[in-house]
């Protein structure tokens, strides 16, 4: 346990690095995601083209593979991103934003019919149909699977170990090389930051998600 | 679906919606344009970027090069995938019968397993095999997938179980089966066929994850283009990636078609519940 | 033309033997090291070596990406002088190259590997320290190497470690040279990659100013490509060991003879000759350390 209390300053500066990764590339995920759901089902069919390559490209690429672009492949052609932490960012943000399109798409697949019907029948544009009418009751049930794409997220987020990034798995692993007989503890430390984090979350989105289905 | 949100389009809108789409792809097309020039400019589609593809410097065969991405590396990435596949499986569906048990007391041991293997990263699990354990790179790669999509799986499974109409139990009991023989011979049937697509779409997050070997050392497909730009110069690093990104969007949007049809399939024939088979309350976009 | 080299044969007559000619090692770079003609029965019942040579075959832990000392071409084959020195041990007991298991080790695995028994022994630029001696033992060293700093050829800023304060210094985490900056110099920004090699491009776009570890590995990277530099002086001491498991003094004293006897027929400089020899001087062989 030594260990651990010793070593709290190195956890706690990996875990606020965890953590600003998180909101940061979780923010922009949103916003992104948001943006290509809109465009997935938009009139435009080379909008929906765009989105539709992005999302498949992103979703059945690993996560890996997206750092190693940015870090070793890119710089080849000249385009060299700020090594650390805003190349975790672009990477996280680009990743997790295909799997916020498709939770929002779904969401706003799930509201019924007859909204958008009604809403089109008094004369609202698409634009007008989709912000005032089908995204707001969209959003209540796109709320928990969203939270479990962050819960991703925050977990995803330790791929950027492995790319010049000391988030919190970074810092436990230095740690528990510095002391390899005590590494299965200081893993431990690593553990029981992520469920501060991913626990209540999961918690959260499951009384959402029952809020929800008892207010159908 | 996405003509509910707009009018069907009469002549004038048609035209429009035409306009605008040949307008996106002319600016798309203009945007490749200049992305190709750009990369021109930068000698990338020179031979002296690809030659390792087919003519490799420094007295090795293009035979080798191809070998050690598409033979040793992706068959690493696909040797940890089908052991840790079959094993996330089999476990996944002990956890869910064990989850669906009568008594609490019991049952929690269940879902503390689940909460936390869910709650933590794959490459944690990997590293407490390498570091922890002491395993080696292919065990610990194994089992960081095996315990994380163990814990998925059960969660889908326990979803599928709670989708089934209230009647199928009731009609089990009352034709005199045990709770055991219910759920083994009429609940998981049904739950492992209405969540086929979710299973299968996990297969292909366990796939992708396991690129994360590349972290804890583990010779897979990314390793492999790696250890070719590094002997044979950075230059070759685009080359090399196209390869492997390319391998990887194949393998993995094949499994993917698979989902998507055999969702289709399930819709047809069980016709009962429809679940999208990216998107899940259980097994969310994880990676 | 093969170098020939009288093979150790016995522990006592190891560091007797007579050198031999090894003087053609310049123009002959596919020279290896002989491989004894030794049973099983010539060792102690029950020994490592004993078990090694019964069986044919043995397993070595070596970098994969490290130029002169352990890299790997497509075709499979390790070269460098870290796998020399494996196909010494392993021709001491009469294993011959190709029976060799060679499998790839980076930084953060190598403890991991011999104490799960995946590996023989491991031979992969690795730091004696008291540290890993504590899970693992060391033959050796074989070679004594020390951190130092790798820049682009026309930064001249920085020229020592003192140097590196507030600048961006690539490593590999888990590594010695890692721990080194993070204690002794606390002003550098560490980055840390996986593997040294990871370090490279970053270095040539300018996002790390620096990249630092020893001496001998930088000099690879320099060699290949002549927009970098090594700079300075080394600054620490890094005697390079072969890793084993943590109880076996026997193997371990053993190895320690071979490379001894290594030393005195000429085979240790043949190795080095014929792979970092090749941009960097001939040193003279470090006392093997027997604790």
């Amino acid at each position: 346990m030594d260990l651990l209390a010793d070593n709290l300053p190195a956890y706690l500066s990996g875990f606020l690095f965890t953590l600003r990764l998180t909101v940061i590339s979780g923010a922009i995920a949103l916003v992104v995601g948001t943006v290509l759901a809109a465009m997935r089902v938009s009139p435009v069919a080379t909008l929906r083209g765009l989105a539709v390559t992005y999302v498949e490209l992103l979703r059945n690429t690993p996560l890996t593979l997206v750092f190693f672009f940015l870090v070793f492949v890119a710089p080849q052609f000249g385009v060299r991103t700020p090594l650390g932490f805003w190349t975790a960012v672009i990477a996280l943000s680009a990743y997790t934003s295909a799997f916020v399109c498709e939770a929002v798409r779904s969401g706003i697949n799930g509201v019924p019919v007859g909204q958008a019907e009604a809403a089109r029948a008094v004369g609202l544009t698409f634009g007008q149909t989709l912000s005032l009418v089908v995204l707001p009751q969209a959003v209540r049930s796109v709320i928990p699977p969203l939270i479990n794409v962050l819960i991703a997220l925050a977990k995803n987020t330790s791929v950027a170990a492995g790319f010049a990034s000391v988030e919190l798995l970074a810092s436990g692993r230095r740690i528990a090389l510095a002391n390899p007989s005590d590494a299965m503890l200081a893993l431990a430390g690593v553990a029981l930051f992520y469920l501060v984090i991913t626990i209540p979350a999961g918690l959260l989105a499951g009384v959402l998600e029952r809020k929800v289905a008892f207010a159908r | 679906m996405s003509s509910v949100l707009y009018d069907e389009p009469g002549p004038r809108a048609r035209r429009r919606e035409r306009i605008g789409s040949v307008i996106g792809a002319v600016l798309i097309v203009g945007v490749l344009a200049l992305a190709f020039r750009y990369a021109w400019d930068q000698g990338l589609f020179g031979a002296d970027r690809w030659d390792v593809l087919y003519d490799p410097p420094k007295n090795q065969t293009a035979e080798d090069v191809w070998r050690s991405m598409v033979v040793i590396g992706l068959g690493a990435t696909l040797r940890a995938a089908a052991v840790a596949a079959p094993l996330a499986l089999v476990l996944g569906l002990l956890l869910a019968m064990w989850r669906t048990t009568q008594h609490r007391w019991l049952r929690a041991p269940a879902t503390a397993v689940i909460e936390l293997f869910r709650g933590l990263p794959v490459l944690l699990m990997m590293l407490f095999a390498l570091l922890g354990f002491g395993w080696d790179a292919f065990s610990s790669v194994v089992f960081g997938l095996t315990v994380y999509n163990m814990a998925i799986i059960a969660e889908i499974l326990r979803a599928g179980l709670a989708s089934l109409p209230k009647g199928q139990t009731e009609a089990a009991y009352a034709i005199g089966l045990s709770r055991v023989q219910t759920l083994l011979l009429v609940q998981l049937p049904q739950a492992v066929r209405t969540m086929l697509p979710s299973l299968v779409a996990q297969l292909v997050v366990l796939l992708k994850d396991s690129s994360l070997g590349f972290i804890v050392g583990y010779p897979e497909l990314l390793k492999a283009m790696q250890n070719n730009a590094q002997y044979f110069g950075a230059r070759y690093y685009v080359a090399l990636f196209v390869v492997g990104a390319g391998i990887y969007l194949v393998v993995n949007i094949s499994l993917t078609r698979l989902a998507v049809w055999l969702q289709g399939r399930s819709t047809r024939t069980a016709g009962t519940v429809t679940v999208d088979p990216t998107v899940t309350p259980a097994a969310p976009a994880s990676r | 033309m093969r170098t020939r080299t009288a093979a150790p044969i016995a522990l006592a007559a190891a560091a007797l033997l007579t050198l031999t000619a090894c003087g053609g090692s310049s123009d002959d770079a596919a020279s290896e090291p002989e491989v004894s003609d030794v049973a099983a029965a010539d060792f102690p019942e029950g020994s490592t070596m004993a078990a090694l040579a019964e069986s044919g075959s043995i397993t070595i832990g070596t970098k994969f990406d490290q130029p002169l000392f352990g890299l790997v071409g497509p075709d499979g084959t390790p070269e460098g002088f870290d796998v020399e020195i494996g196909k010494i041990i392993a021709g001491a007991l009469g294993i011959a190259p190709e029976d060799i298991d060679w499998k790839e080790t980076i930084s953060a695995n190598r403890e991991s590997f011999i104490e799960s028994g995946q590996v023989d022994v491991v031979i992969a630029t690795y730091t004696i320290n008291d540290d890993r001696k504590e899970v693992v033992s060391f033959a050796g060293p074989y070679y004594e190497a020390g951190q130092s700093i790798l820049t682009l050829a026309d930064n001249e800023d920085i020229q020592g470690p003192d140097d590196l304060a507030g600048k961006k210094v690539c490593t590999v985490s888990g590594s010695t040279p890692e721990a080194n900056l993070l204690e002794n110099f606390p002003d550098t920004e560490v980055v840390p990659f996986g593997a040294y090699s990871d370090c490279l491009e970053p270095l040539r776009g300018g996002q790390v100013d620096a990249v630092s570890t020893d001496n001998v590995i930088l000099a690879g990277f320099a060699a290949d490509d002549p927009s970098f530099e090594v700079r300075g002086e080394p600054f620490t001491a890094e005697p390079y060991g072969i890793g084993l498991a943590l109880d076996d003094t026997e193997f371990r004293n053993w190895i320690n003879d071979v490379l001894e006897a290594s030393y005195e027929d000429g085979t240790w400089t043949t190795a080095w000759e014929n792979t970092a020899g090749s941009v960097l001087p001939t040193p003279e062989p470090p006392a093997v350390d027997r604790y």
